[in-house]
């Protein structure tokens, strides 16, 4: 089908105007609206699915219009094994989150679903563009219905933590568009590909390679740039902390995959040890932060950190495995396992931040110590929230498995070490989301609110069935997920390991 | 020359000119006449006036190719063409929004109207000079109706006080200018911009220099670069907030007119010298004006050195001294002229009889008291921000695109950083307006549907600007090269 992508990127942005436009008085109307502009996102997102390729690094599904013709920059759209995925868990997540803030929601509810909706267009257009330009578009355009949705509807310390999400994201994002000004200017147009295949010296890479560090570090987001994301997962209302946890991070991975790898690959592998190092840091000191936290979102947004070192660390263990053993052979098995693992942290985090939305409607409280024996009134949530921590902590038969296990194995196949350092966090990620899970639901029922709560509704229900089951088919059967993105993954090792440098 | 003798025909390209000073004096006696109770009158008559000017202007002084009339004094070309045009535009759209401002304070005359169509017109003498002379015209003609504009509410203490600092300090740059003109003429012994092009030549004499050092001060006043900037905050809060919005936008054409004609075109020659001059200027004057709007409490004086910060913008265009650069600068300045429109159209529809809405706390909780303001005015500082999918973002994007084609690596990473500051401050705006709760005691905004309509067809254009930038970019290309 032709057009495809334009229609999934604008078909939620048109129902967010539609839902502004029918205002806060016909916002029954306007619920409707909401889920089923995302429910046909859904939808449409499946005869992408079933009409992909597999076997091919190509782009499919490929549009281009000329955008700005002076810049030789193309509307330019395509999907390949890598954006796919996320452009599927992007539409799958958004009903989620519209159908969680039904009733939840009473301060501007319009608005509220007009945001999201236009954030799911943005972020499937940041996820399919293939033009430079157009996918600095989405990704800056996207910051502006966050920066509302943590600021109106978010907690008590909102604005603090929206500006500094804002402008963290903002930096790096500056010094990104600069290098791709730059590659423009030396490459003639803005096409991703045409960047990819630009020759740059050694110290060109450098610069730009450090300029994406500053975008998707920020992002993804790495030690020591990670401080905005405790605070804006904090105060975001739940939905937004879903998007911000499901989506948003998986940008800054994407963006690695996308830019930082083909197109300097040579400075990826000159600093690799620099991204290996920050990652596991990431995955062991963050374990440790994530132990000690009082606050449930608070947690959890550490332990994205901590599986976000993950993806960051299979993507760039391809280099140690290079130089390492001399072998490319199962080299790209790293970020076989950084795909696998967002996707995945995609829908367990969601998951998890949705389960502590559940809580905190009916509590008002996020604070660990106001909870306990929330099985004893919440049996039905409890088996839920149960099977995401597990799936959080890696356990096989769930999606968290999959990808840790891939990335430790090509850590291991690195250096010992590597792997020794990464699995730590089979112990860390464990203690902390199960010592979570012991204070919150097991024990006795540990004060009157508690004791006054009720099981999920039909609604919560739903939901949470949604995620658990998709957690638990990508747990048993990754396969049609490896193979959508494995021959885009092997293009990219081989892009990864040429050199770029002109002779 | 073989072209001195006039006819009707050949001085169609100054039409806009011509009709101008008719229009200033029709309107000057038609004021007198109509007397004290019907000023509304000479507001809708120079609307009118307005209207008529651009239609003839795109009737009649279309030129096909560079045109020079008057002895080499004027020139007409596709530049000076859709400046006049765009002058016609902006001050009409700056008029529309200031009525009900001035008929509030009492200062709705027929002489307000008048002084802001004699400043078009030194606006247009500027953007069609070719020679050092008629640069000289232009520039007075422009400054001294502004300095009447300031003080146009003479009860104000604080107008009085700005319009003086503004008038010392505007004189003085005036000499300036006037004084590095004198030296480059005695050098050189042309005023003609064109022929002066081809008699300097890099390396210049030390005279040359010296000389240029006076003109690049005078443009940098003009432009309010760092640091001769300091009358700027205190024009723009000081003066009546229509008058501030006029300071704001049109003159901007001017100066990056004088600009482009006097340093890129005349002094061509020694771009080598000015440019370096320009890049010191602008990177002081992106630090400071960033740096320091971020503690202001006023609004209007926040804007002030969001525009310092904005002119280093501009002034970093020409540092690239490359048609290029200039195209880079042209589109930034129309951006920054119609965002700045809409801002000052904000505050002036938020400020009632008795009010003054310039304080950053009179927009707490505007989101509430009025949506669609508040969406208007979050619109306009995500693009004077430069945030997609607002306009603003593609002018920032083209000055960086022409200064990494000149290969100024470390203005690229300044720039950069600085409209990371800049960013915090517009946000700012855009938080007391969303996120903060209403303050008692401020009146509800005007409601007067045309001038709605007009700001909301500014804020829209800001946003379809910036999905679709291609024609504006072309066009500014095309009257560069």
């Amino acid at each position: 089908m032709h057009g495809l992508l334009s229609i999934l990127i604008w078909l939620p942005i048109a129902a967010g105007v539609l839902v502004l436009l029918l205002g806060e008085r016909n916002i029954a109307a306007g619920r409707w609206v909401s889920l089923l502009a995302a429910l046909a996102t859904l939808v449409l997102s499946i005869p992408l699915l079933t009409g992909f390729q597999t076997g091919t690094a190509a782009m499919q599904f490929p549009e281009s219009v000329v955008w700005i013709e002076r810049f030789k920059a193309y509307y330019a759209l395509g999907v390949d094994g890598i954006s796919l995925p996320l452009i599927v868990l992007t539409a799958f997540i958004t009903i989620p989150v519209i159908i969680a803030a039904w009733t939840v929601i009473t301060v501007r509810p319009a608005q509220y679903f007009a945001a999201f909706l236009i954030m799911e267009g943005l972020m499937i257009g940041v996820f399919s563009a293939t033009d430079a330009l157009l996918f600095y578009f989405f990704w800056e355009a996207m910051l502006i219905p966050m920066f509302l949705i943590i600021g109106i509807w978010g907690g008590p310390r909102r604005v603090y933590a929206t500006i500094k999400f804002f402008l963290y994201t903002f930096l790096g994002s500056v010094f990104m568009l600069a290098a791709l000004i730059y590659m423009y200017v030396k490459a003639g147009d803005y096409s991703i590909a045409s960047f990819q295949a630009l020759p740059l010296t050694l110290s060109e890479q450098r610069w730009i390679f450090i300029a994406f560090l500053l975008a998707f570090a920020v992002k993804v987001p790495m030690w020591p740039v990670h401080t905005w994301l405790p605070d804006a997962h904090v105060e975001a209302p739940t939905g937004g902390s879903v998007i911000l946890a499901a989506i948003m991070l998986k940008m800054g991975g994407y963006g690695f995959l996308r830019f930082s790898l083909p197109i300097a690959p040579d400075a990826s592998r000159e600093l690799d040890l620099l991204i290996i190092s920050l990652s596991l840091i990431a995955v062991v000191y963050i374990g440790f932060v994530a132990l000690v936290q009082q606050d449930m979102k608070k947690l959890i947004a550490y332990s994205s950190i901590a599986h976000m070192g993950f993806v960051t660390l299979g993507a760039f263990i391809v280099y140690e495995i290079v130089r390492n053993t001399g072998a490319v052979q199962g080299a790209g098995m790293g970020m076989d396992g950084a795909m696998v693992q967002m996707i995945s942290h995609g829908l367990v985090s969601g998951a998890l931040f949705l389960c502590v939305g559940v809580l905190y409607d009916r509590v008002h409280s996020r604070q660990i110590a106001d909870y306990g024996g929330v099985i004893n009134t919440m049996p039905i949530f409890a088996a839920f929230m149960v099977l995401f921590a597990l799936a959080n902590t890696g356990l096989p038969g769930t999606s968290g498995f999959v990808g840790e296990f891939l990335v430790i194995i090509a850590s291991f196949k690195a250096s010992f070490w590597y792997s020794l350092l990464a699995a730590t966090t089979l112990v860390l990620g464990a203690a902390y989301t199960l010592w979570l899970v012991k204070r919150v639901i097991f024990g006795p029922v540990g004060n009157s609110h508690v004791a006054e709560l009720t099981d999920l509704n039909g609604r919560e229900f739903v939901v949470l069935a949604a995620l658990a089951l998709a957690v638990l088919w990508l747990g048993v059967y990754p396969a049609p997920l490896l193979k959508i993105m494995q021959p885009s993954i092997h293009h990219l090792v081989d892009q990864a390991i040429a050199t770029k440098i002109p002779l | 020359m073989s072209d001195t003798i006039l006819t009707w025909q050949s001085l169609s390209p100054a039409i806009p000119e011509m009709y101008l000073v008719a229009a200033i004096c029709a309107i000057l006696l038609i004021d007198v006449f109509a007397g004290e109770g019907r000023r509304g009158l000479t507001s809708t008559l120079t609307l009118l006036a307005l209207v008529v000017g651009a239609a003839l202007t795109v009737e009649y002084a279309r030129v096909p190719q560079p045109t020079v009339l008057f002895d080499g004094m004027y020139i007409a070309d596709d530049l000076g063409y859709v400046l006049k045009l765009t002058g016609f535009l902006f001050v009409a759209v700056g008029l529309l929004y200031s009525r009900s401002y001035l008929e509030d304070r009492g200062i709705l005359r027929g002489e307000y109207y008048v002084l802001a169509l004699t400043a078009l017109l030194g606006i247009f003498v500027l953007v069609s000079a070719n020679s050092l002379l008629t640069v000289y015209l232009g520039v007075e003609l422009l400054a001294l109706s502004v300095y009447a504009l300031v003080a146009f509410d003479r009860d104000s203490g604080i107008s009085a006080e700005s319009a003086m600092k503004y008038f010392v300090l505007g004189a003085l740059a005036s000499g300036a200018l006037l004084y590095g003109m004198s030296m480059i003429y005695g050098l050189t012994g042309t005023l003609d911009l064109q022929e002066l092009a081809t008699r300097l030549h890099s390396p210049s004499s030390l005279g040359v220099t010296i000389g240029l050092v006076f003109i690049v001060v005078a443009v940098a006043f003009k432009l309010g670069a760092v640091p001769f900037h300091m009358w700027l905050p205190d024009v723009y809060q000081g003066a009546p907030t229509s008058v501030t919005l006029f300071i704001g936008t049109v003159p901007k054409i001017a100066y990056f007119a004088l600009t482009l004609r006097l340093l890129a075109h005349g002094l061509g020659g020694t771009v080598a010298e000015w440019s370096q001059m320009l890049s010191v200027l602008a990177v002081l004057t992106l630090v400071v004006g960033n740096v320091v709007a971020i503690v202001q409490t006023n609004l209007k004086r926040m804007l002030a050195y969001s525009t310092i910060a904005n002119v280093g913008f501009i002034v970093l265009g020409f540092v690239a001294g490359t048609p290029d650069g200039y195209t880079a600068a042209l589109y930034y300045t129309l951006v920054y002229i119609l965002v700045v429109l809409g801002s000052f159209g904000v505050i002036l529809l938020a400020s009632r009889k008795g009010f003054e809405a310039d304080e950053l706390d009179h927009y707490k909780g505007l989101y509430k008291r009025d949506p669609l303001l508040a969406l208007a005015m979050m619109m306009l500082m995500f693009s004077t921000a430069g945030v997609p999918p607002f306009v603003g973002f593609w002018a920032k994007l083209r000055i960086f695109q022409a200064l990494w084609e000149t290969g100024h690596f470390w203005l690229v990473v300044i720039a950069a950083g600085m409209s990371v500051i800049g960013a915090f401050y517009y946000l700012r705006v855009i938080k007391l307006m969303y996120f903060d709760a209403p303050e008692s005691g401020v009146p509800n905004a005007l409601q007067s549907m045309g001038v709605r309509v007009a700001l909301g067809i500014n804020a829209a254009a800001v946003l379809i600007l910036g999905v679709l930038p291609g024609p504006l970019l072309d066009l500014c290309g095309r009257l560069i090269h």
